[in-house]
């Protein structure tokens, strides 16, 4: 850090560098947050001249990805329940099943394999959970920045992080996963991101259906719901898919394989939830439907509980990140 | 193996800016290149990896520049650095190119952003690269590579065959064998000699020992060597070299631009004999910091210490290697091995003769000494709170002027005043014809970048004919 606040060519690259400079003395609460802040994308390290095999061996990336890989684990609360993925989904898996109970029912009559009653129960409290444990990171999180919020931080925030605006590199692009500038990464995220937050659109307009309109599931493939899922289903297979494939190209010069199980078991999480729930659409109608909705379910479940203690926690950290950094930006 | 050969209609010698902005020119002319740079790659590009921007031309504000920088103005500032020693029409060609150039660059890849933090009075006249030298390098190879130009890394030229003032062929060592290349026309972009010690010394004698080299070891000034010998005649001073003052703890070579010391301008400076020895506060640090290399050169050992204390922390850019920091100046001159009763001496004295002023780090203040030799012109304030900062300081060597002569088309002048009809020169090399002596921010790239297409583009014509 002190190399690079002396050198400072590359604070023109992302929002790193520009809060790194606002600082002479970094905290461990200031490496937190500029790990956070740092969208991994290599650009500074292809840019170093003292990168290794100089003899000062800078490497911004990777020493910012240890440091936000040990910060997941530092902020998440409840500790006691970080579950591995592997764990998370035969949780779920098992718990789908027992509720499911080798049931099988005609005509999509999801109801009939799993009650609405125990379907509502099991992810309400588990949705709550997640709600709340997230919640505990934000604010330990926040804690340590002394900030206090602003709309225009807000607003600047949430611009960068729907546009993935620090991976755009002035237009060209970032270097991911090599030297080479490259839009694959932010449009294969933006696939992701945006599927996830059709999928959740897609669960809320049902729970409307359900609840407002009185209208009980199974809905027709053009209804809200299920155009939502399905367009969303979509972004979560391409997503994960074309991410993975990056992820596995990447310069392993600045990988951490470390977190490695983190973030495959996140990508894989989120693309099997898909690809169970896409085939579940398909299949509604056949023999297969009660197997098939306990897998989702399962799945979707075993997800659900590696949220607080996996790679999504990244989007809580980093918006948080961004946000800091837009308040401290206005402020010069 | 041993045997082969390398061919090609034109060679280029040298891998930084100059080298392959020669290379992309004349491959675009159509004829096929190679550039023989004799680093490996992750050291390439000399000292360009580690520049930051260049200085541009420029009517009306753009993107990255503020305000106007007129032709005259940019000639003015360059008569002012080299004391009249340039040439006026080599000179004016790298001024009306630049703009031209820095948007062939944006074709080509390279990236532009305003100017950096903390390097204030440069947003008007520099154009800075987006990540700075290497990331100009790396869109300089990714360009090479996509147009077919080859490339051989750890190829270090060790001879040259020039006959009556023509490139005939030369000898390059590639993994330890020596291999003959040919070609048609040859550019050399291959730098000075300010990382070779040896030729330092027969300058400076064994005080270059004591110097640190600030960028590349690969700068051997081998080709430049080559050429005078083969008959091209000389421009610049051949003992000079361009020197600032930079942390004495900076590595030996490639330290770069961390090595920078900021804060001479804001406390005092003393040699080994705790002595002071010139006006830290002659004028704004970004025009003084290239003399005090050579003050601190001509001290004994080569040394001196910058000595501070925490009122001006936080008004100089942060340096890499932190202060030696102590409670008392006695305490501070025995962590520098200095006489503790001299310093005291010279510190009290200095802070006798300091006059009442209004500090203000950023312009010509009125804080000056009264009666003391050397004086101290601005920003002189009394030394007394502690605790008290001190950092070594080193003369760190960034290039040499001694190069070859060239004419406008970037031909190498013989001595005998005929220019070679297949031999090219560009950056570094040749940057003496117009930076006679001192030194202009960024003029360095704008040289290279400019003459780097002329030579390209002429090396091509003369292949091609």
């Amino acid at each position: 850090m002190t190399i690079c606040n002396a050198c400072r060519y590359c604070e023109g690259f992302c929002a790193v560098f520009p809060a790194m400079e606002r600082r002479l003395n970094f905290t461990p609460a200031d490496l937190n947050y500029l790990a956070n802040l740092c969208h991994n994308c290599a650009e500074c390290y292809y840019a170093c001249q003292y990168a290794p095999p100089h003899e000062f061996a800078v490497n911004v990336p990777k020493t910012l990805a240890e440091i936000r890989e040990q910060s997941y684990c530092k902020y998440s609360w409840p500790r006691a329940l970080r579950l591995g993925p592997w764990w998370a989904l035969a949780i779920g898996l098992i718990a789908a099943i027992l509720l499911a109970r080798g049931r099988s029912a005609a005509g999509a009559d999801f109801y009939a394999v799993i009650s609405h009653r125990a379907m509502v129960a099991t992810f309400g409290i588990v949705a709550v959970f997640i709600l709340i444990a997230h919640l505990a990171g934000l604010a330990r999180f926040w804690r340590q920045c002394g900030e206090r919020l602003r709309a225009s931080a807000l607003v600047k925030a949430l611009s960068d992080i729907l546009t993935l605006a620090n991976l755009a590199s002035g237009g060209a692009g970032c270097t991911y996963p090599d030297q080479r500038h490259s839009q694959a990464r932010r449009r294969f995220h933006h696939f992701t991101f945006y599927g996830f937050l059709l999928c959740f659109g897609s669960t809320t307009t049902a729970a409307m259906y359900h609840y407002v309109l009185g209208l009980r599931a199974p809905y027709g493939y053009a209804s809200l719901p299920v155009a939502l899922g399905t367009l969303g289903g979509f972004g979560l297979l391409i997503g994960p898919i074309g991410l993975y494939a990056l992820k596995r190209r990447r310069d392993p010069a600045i990988a951490d394989p470390k977190q490695d199980p983190m973030d495959v078991s996140f990508i894989a999480l989120l693309f099997f939830s898909s690809l169970t729930g896409l085939l579940l659409l398909v299949l509604r109608e056949t023999a297969a439907m009660g197997w098939l909705l306990a897998i989702h379910l399962g799945v979707v479940l075993g997800l659900f509980l590696t949220l607080p203690y996996g790679k999504f926690v990244h989007g809580i950290y980093r918006s948080a990140a961004l946000v800091r950094s837009a308040i401290e930006t206005a402020r010069r | 193996m041993g045997h082969e050969l390398i061919t090609s209609d034109v060679i280029i010698a040298g891998g930084g800016n100059a080298a392959l902005c020669a290379a992309l020119t004349a491959r675009e002319a159509g004829v096929s290149v190679t550039v023989l740079e004799s680093a490996p790659p992750e050291f390439r590009g000399g000292n360009s990896r580690h520049v930051r921007n260049m200085r541009c031309m420029h009517s009306a504000p753009t993107d990255v520049l503020t305000d106007a920088y007129t032709e005259d103005e940019y000639f003015a500032d360059l008569l002012r650095v080299t004391g009249g020693q340039t040439s006026e029409p080599l000179a004016r060609i790298v001024i009306r190119e630049s703009p031209n150039c820095a948007a062939w660059m944006k074709t080509h890849g390279v990236r532009f952003q305003p100017s950096l933090g903390g390097t204030l009075h440069l947003d008007r006249t520099n154009a800075f690269f987006l990540g700075g030298g290497k990331a100009l390098m790396n869109a300089h190879y990714a360009a090479a590579e996509q147009r077919g130009i080859r490339v051989l890394y750890n190829a270090e030229v060790t001879a040259l065959k020039i006959c009556g003032g023509r490139f005939e062929s030369g000898t390059v060592m590639r993994d330890g064998q020596s291999v003959e290349f040919q070609g048609k026309s040859l550019v050399v972009a291959s730098g000075g000699f300010e990382s070779n010690l040896e030729w330092l010394k027969e300058a400076w004698g064994p005080a270059a020992d004591n110097f640190i080299v600030r960028g590349t070891p690969y700068n051997k000034g081998k080709i430049l060597k080559l050429l005078l010998n083969g008959g091209a005649e000389s421009v610049g001073d051949p003992t000079q070299c361009h020197a600032v003052a930079i942390d004495g703890r900076a590595p030996k070579f490639d330290g770069g631009i961390v090595t920078r010391l900021d804060c001479v301008p804001l406390g005092i400076v003393v040699n080994q004999r705790a002595e002071r020895f010139y006006d830290e506060g002659e004028d704004l640090w970004p025009k003084r910091y290239a003399i005090w290399g050579r003050l601190v050169a001509q001290q004994p050992d080569q040394i001196a210490y910058s000595i501070i204390d925490s009122k001006v922390l936080g008004r100089f850019m942060p340096s890499v290697f932190p202060p030696i920091t102590a409670a008392s100046i006695a305490e501070l001159a025995a962590s520098f091995g200095l006489p503790p009763e001299k310093l005291e001496a010279t510190v009290r004295e200095f802070n006798r003769s300091v006059a009442p002023g209004h500090f203000d780090h950023n312009l010509l203040d009125d804080c000056r000494t009264n009666g003391l030799t050397p004086p101290k012109s601005h920003w002189a304030q009394a030394i007394d709170r502690p605790p008290f900062l001190g950092y070594p300081l080193r003369p760190g060597i960034t290039f040499t002027y001694l190069g070859v002569a060239v004419n406008e088309n970037a031909q190498v002048k013989m001595k005998d005043g005929a220019a070679s009809p297949n031999l090219f020169a560009a950056g570094e090399i040749m940057a003496g014809n117009i930076l006679g002596k001192g030194y202009l921010a960024g003029l360095g790239m704008t040289i290279g970048g400019v003459f780097g297409r002329i030579a390209g583009r002429e090396a091509a014509r003369a292949a091609q004919s």
